[in-house]
């Protein structure tokens, strides 16, 4: 069993946080990262993140795990057919992975390689039934598996997003497909999150409350521009805007989505985007 | 309709670079239809043409392109024409030029890039709304194929990056899984949101396609 199952079935309140493999094959400021890790349950390793072409998620978790921190493999559907996926989970189960992140992925024409065909061969939620299947002992056509992986598999969502009753089928639809976690999109909204958390309840599915630090109001119009599923709401940039000191303002506002989370959710995911330093203040 | 648009004319002048002699192929269907490959639009290449100092030797808008034996037929009736000129400029869809090049040893050269299969929204706007699959899930959602309306082609519902309803690639197209939900909503049923949807059956669309009616269509 993983750390993050048991501390999630244990009630205690998880802090995950993220790093993105590299552009090349140097993993040296990756594996030196972890070291500013401390106090983290389980660290995602992101899959070619935002579209951009990176290292192998599984190849840098498969280090990380080595060296003893415990990851949550990112794989997104955008890149591989469902062969390439099946092979790349037993390959995360050789390596010791368990704890999963099973997204679909941005689109590839947000990154570096807009000309690329996106593959989209599973969605989420088919991924996360191959999963379970792996875990049963089978393929996804019944083949048995000579050596069965476990996983601990978790889904994204954003609790934000409207028609809510849209999004909140296809929630259950993940739960159903055995998602025995969430990490959410950035939250920067607390009616919407205790919104979200009270149609959670009758799932019984922990959700760790994505907290994104924003260093300075460029960034938060580069990532409302940029990256989907992330809108700051214009008060926010405008606090950023406004301070004096941009990155302490923006550790000020996920230290009061930290505060949220600790009262509505059972843990807390930091995307701190490189800023790994920043985590025992937020956390503070 | 299969929808096609002009190759950009330094590409076709290139391709065209080693041609003194040329014959014209266009197609009176789709091509016509989205003015890529009309009379109007056989005129103007030939108008062009003239410009690059080629000889337009003839030319013919064939019914429908895509007609093997037609396309045939239409090139027997030009044959003195076709014969004269070093190669054949076609502008039909990409299956067009392969009836042409299919009946003729001679050099084919596709003027068109073939984009979609469209449906007309009004005159000169076209959309995709079937992607030729080959494993139908209209029934279940409200008429509204996620295949090839979703850009991720999702088929359990919308991604993280829908927004305010939008799609993440495009915010002036609304979130196809949007508009599934709102009509199966106004038509009081679940629809495709009853079950979790298995992956796609793609050996349904092995490439290249063929269908032979059962006892040859009669």
């Amino acid at each position: 069993m993983s750390r993050l199952s048991e501390q999630l079935a244990g009630g205690q309140f998880v802090v995950t946080a993220e790093i993105a493999p590299p552009k090349g094959t140097n993993l040296a400021p990756a594996l030196a990262e972890v070291g500013k890790f401390a106090g983290i349950t389980a660290v995602n390793v992101t899959d070619n993140q935002g579209a951009n072409m990176r290292l192998s998620s599984l190849a840098l978790a498969a280090q990380l795990q080595q060296a003893g921190t415990e990851t949550i493999l990112q794989l997104t559907c955008r890149d591989r057919n469902r062969m390439a996926l099946q092979s790349d989970l037993l390959g995360a189960a050789a390596f010791g992975i368990e704890n999963l992140l099973l997204l679909s992925g941005d689109h590839s024409k947000f990154g570096d390689h807009p000309d690329a065909r996106p593959v989209f061969d599973l969605d989420s939620v088919q991924l996360l039934d191959m999963t379970a299947g792996l875990m049963a002992g089978f393929d996804m056509v019944g083949n048995p598996l000579n050596g069965v992986p476990s996983f601990f598999p978790g889904a994204a969502v954003n609790p934000a997003a409207e028609p809510f009753e849209l999004i909140f089928q296809k929630v259950s639809k993940k739960v159903d497909s055995g998602a025995r976690f969430f990490q959410t999109q950035s939250i920067f909204d607390r009616d919407s999150l205790e919104h979200f958390m009270t149609a959670m309840k009758p799932l019984k599915v922990p959700v760790l409350a994505g907290v994104l630090l924003i260093r300075s109001a460029k960034m938060a119009r580069f990532l409302n521009e940029n990256i989907p599923g992330v809108q700051v709401p214009d008060p926010l940039v405008y606090r950023l805007d406004r301070a004096a000191d941009p990155m302490a303002e923006g550790i000020a506002i996920a230290r009061e989505t930290v505060a949220w989370a600790r009262e509505l959710c059972h843990g807390v995911h930091l995307m701190t985007l490189g800023h790994e330093d920043k985590i025992p203040a937020i956390l503070a | 309709m299969i929808i096609s648009e002009l190759k950009p004319l330094e590409e076709l002048q290139q391709a065209l670079a080693e041609f003194d002699k040329l014959f014209l192929v266009g197609c009176a269907a789709c091509a016509t239809a989205c003015k890529s490959g009309g009379e109007e639009e056989v005129f103007k290449l030939q108008e062009w043409l003239a410009e690059q100092d080629k000889d337009v030797t003839g030319s013919v808008v064939i019914d429908e392109a895509c007609h093997i034996m037609r396309a045939a037929r239409d090139l027997r009736h030009h044959k003195n024409a076709v014969q004269d000129a070093d190669a054949l400029v076609v502008l039909a869809c990409g299956s067009g030029i392969q009836s042409i090049s299919s009946n003729i040893e001679k050099r084919v050269v596709g003027g068109l890039n073939s984009t979609f299969l469209g449906n007309v929204r009004r005159f000169g706007h076209y959309e995709e709304m079937c992607s030729l699959c080959g494993d139908c899930i209209l029934n279940e959602t409200a008429g509204i194929c996620p295949v090839t309306t979703c850009a991720k082609g999702l088929l359990n519902g919308p991604c993280g990056g829908m927004e305010d309803g939008h799609c993440e690639i495009d915010p002036d197209i609304e979130c196809a899984w949007r508009l599934i939900y709102e009509r199966l909503q106004s038509q009081n049923r679940q629809g495709v949101f009853a079950r979790r949807v298995p992956p796609k059956n793609w050996s349904r669309r092995r490439k290249p396609g063929r269908y032979i009616l059962k006892n040859g269509g009669r």
